[in-house]
């Protein structure tokens, strides 16, 4: 009896502690290095033809149509080198100005070329995200890129097991971003380091595929190497008719039903939740594990058990510009950015738009949605979905990271205070000096309309 | 990489739970596509603001969950940079972990308590091969991985090491498992 992390690894060990790496996506922060490492050692890419990279962190979403035109010149730089990597090594290469270009992680799902039972890797840490294909997906960092580049393997120790199973379902309201922000709140920052996760229970197979994606990408939140989730008729539909989706669908279909945990099968922890007593939450400090449920307030450092806790909290606060005891939902807010791998995918904009239909953004908030990908922004507006943001206040920009990490134009200024659908609240993650609160795309809608945080469930 | 075996000198500490990469390196020096020269940006917005003092000491004493957060390899060649060989904390990120000692970063777990006593210490002597920390408080034991402690006694890169097992990829991917996956370039 086996996990799927067991069958998934067992089925790509080339040798004891060496994993055949099945898809390898690359951007253009944390490659130009590994791609220098190649041409030093005089190596090639071993396997171009499970490679495919993107411009996603650096690129401007104001319109700007290709490489050469990015006005900020490091940026530019950056990208151009990624372009040129990839056609000297022969990699396929979804820039700016491409209609498949996107977040790396939106774009992996929507080509199809991220499917059940694979092994796949990127030097992000979001790639956690591919998971919720019921593959083995983690981040890693650009040693290891230069490593996949040259022989396709990766070494790698053997993680240990977790399993989360989720009883019960969701309330009305309540999103698998708020699902995946509990979960991280409850096991704490550290909670899953070490451990290939695997998420399971009704509450889960009953999401669809971006639910899906939000929580096993937010699984390196919690520290966790991997997340993941049985594939399933879902998964499948998702899967199908995609440009890269197998020639052989129901053959490939026969192989991924064997993909899903054996009954019996033991994980090295388990842990149990009920998905329905969860609530909509919002992260008060500077790690995603800092979290209420939008109906609390403001925790006191005080009352915690830990000194190191106790510390930890304090500056946070000091830093969030929060006083202990305040509700969450008299927070006010100066920006509302929709965005990022966790949260940009056309389900989302489909939320946060049924939310502000026919509303006007409150007049201290600018509020920015960004599309995940290309694809995803073209979907969008032939729902119209632009035009609600438009007139409801909102900018709509060009696909990229945007501001979930400010490297690019898309920053938050000095002491401004952010609802954001991305996944880190880090201090100055958004821009130095900003503070972030981490919300699901409905959350963050309603909360551009009243310019504070409500709770989704009472707010019509 | 330089090979490692013995670490010594003063302690330089970062007593803070959960330090993030976005803090070691903020985003805007990921920007440069070189793979030096980080050290003088390690922790800019903290040092700059006066919220922290470090000395380029040879071993960093840190809290909990060190290097959590954004996998960039940036991190640890700031740290590197910076002059430091060796980290100790009670538990680091897994990604940050593997990228320390991809480099020839040490990163060695000891508990809360012995973190604190290499602090007071001031200063330490660490070998990797006896996988100890010795301090004026006592002797500390930290493990790493066989193979890993091989390459970073030796200073190997770990992609030749693979390359020397090239056969074991090739009848690996002679079999067809490999085969099942998209094709990228037929996309």
């Amino acid at each position: 009896m086996k996990t799927m992390f067991d069958k998934i690894w067992e089925s790509h060990e080339v040798s004891d502690g060496l994993i055949y790496i099945d898809l390898h996506l690359v951007h253009e922060v944390t490659s130009p290095q590994a791609f220098d490492g190649l041409r030093l050692a005089g190596r090639g890419v071993r396997r171009a033809d499970k490679t495919i990279a993107t411009a996603d962190h650096n690129v401007p979403t104001d319109g700007t149509k290709a490489a050469r035109l990015i006005a900020d010149e490091l940026s530019r730089i950056q990208v151009e080198t990624l372009e040129r990597n990839c056609e000297e090594f022969g990699i396929p290469i979804y820039s700016l100005g491409s209609e498949r270009q996107g977040i790396v992680h939106v774009i992996g799902p929507e080509l199809g070329v991220t499917q059940p039972g694979m092994t796949i890797v990127c030097g992000d840490s979001h790639t956690s995200t591919h998971g919720a294909f019921g593959a083995l997906a983690f981040g890693i960092g650009t040693s290891e890129v230069e490593h996949v580049l040259a022989t396709q393997c990766l070494v790698q120790k053997r993680p240990k097991t977790m399993r989360i199973s989720y009883s019960g379902e969701l309330g009305a309201g309540v999103t698998p971003k708020d699902l995946i922000l509990a979960t991280i709140g409850r096991l704490g920052t550290g909670g899953m380091v070490g451990h290939a996760v695997e998420y399971a229970g009704p509450a889960i197979e009953s999401l669809s595929m971006p639910g899906r994606m939000t929580i096993c990408n937010m699984t390196i939140e919690a520290g966790g190497r991997a997340g993941m989730i049985a594939p399933d008729e879902t998964t499948f539909e998702w899967v199908h008719g995609r440009a890269s989706a197998p020639e052989d669908f129901e053959a490939a279909v026969e192989r991924w039903r064997a993909l899903p945990t054996d009954e019996g099968a033991s994980f090295d922890t388990e842990v149990e939740i009920d998905a329905s007593s969860i609530s909509p939450m919002v992260t008060w400090g500077t790690t995603p594990g800092m979290v209420v449920e939008v109906t609390d307030s403001i925790p006191d450092p005080a009352a915690m058990d830990s000194p190191a806790d106790r510390e930890s909290a304090q500056r946070a606060l000091s830093y969030m510009a929060l006083e202990p005891g305040t509700p969450m939902t008299s927070v006010a807010l100066d920006r509302v950015f929709i965005g990022s791998c966790t949260n940009s995918r056309i389900e989302d904009l489909r939320e946060a738009a049924a939310v502000v239909d026919g509303r006007k953004v409150a007049g201290s908030v600018r509020g920015m949605v960004v599309p995940g990908s290309q694809a995803v922004k073209a979907t969008a507006e032939e729902e119209g979905l632009d035009e609600v943001f438009r007139s409801a206040g909102f900018e709509w920009r060009e696909a990229g990271c945007s501001m979930c990490l400010g490297m690019n134009p898309d920053t938050l200024a000095e002491g401004e205070r952010c609802a954001s659908t991305s996944n880190r609240n880090f201090e100055g993650r958004q821009g130095k000096g900003g503070r972030t609160h981490l919300v699901s795309p409905k959350m963050a809608a309603a909360a551009a309309i009243e310019g504070r945080f409500v709770d989704i469930r009472d707010w019509s | 990489m330089r090979p490692i075996d013995v670490i010594e000198g003063k302690v330089s500490v970062l007593d803070r739970a959960d330090v993030d990469t976005d803090q070691i390196i903020p985003k805007q020096f990921l920007k440069r596509v070189e793979r030096t020269g980080f050290g003088e940006f390690l922790f800019y917005d903290w040092i700059r603001s006066g919220e922290i003092e470090l000395e380029p000491n040879p071993i960093l004493v840190a809290g909990r969950n060190f290097g959590c957060g954004s996998s960039r390899e940036h991190a640890p060649w700031a740290l590197q940079d910076f002059g430091f060989d060796a980290i100790l904390a009670p538990s680091f990120a897994d990604i940050f972990y593997s990228n320390c000692t991809k480099i020839g970063l040490l990163p060695a777990i000891l508990s809360e308590e012995q973190c604190r006593a290499v602090a007071e210490a001031g200063e330490a002597r660490i070998d990797v091969d006896d996988e100890t920390v010795t301090c004026a408080a006592g002797v500390f034991r930290f493990e790493v991985e066989p193979d890993v402690k091989h390459r970073l006694l030796n200073g190997l890169d770990d992609i030749g090491i693979t390359l020397e097992n090239a056969g074991a990829i090739d009848a690996f991917e002679a079999t067809g498992a490999a085969e099942h996956g998209p094709v990228t370039t037929a996309l």
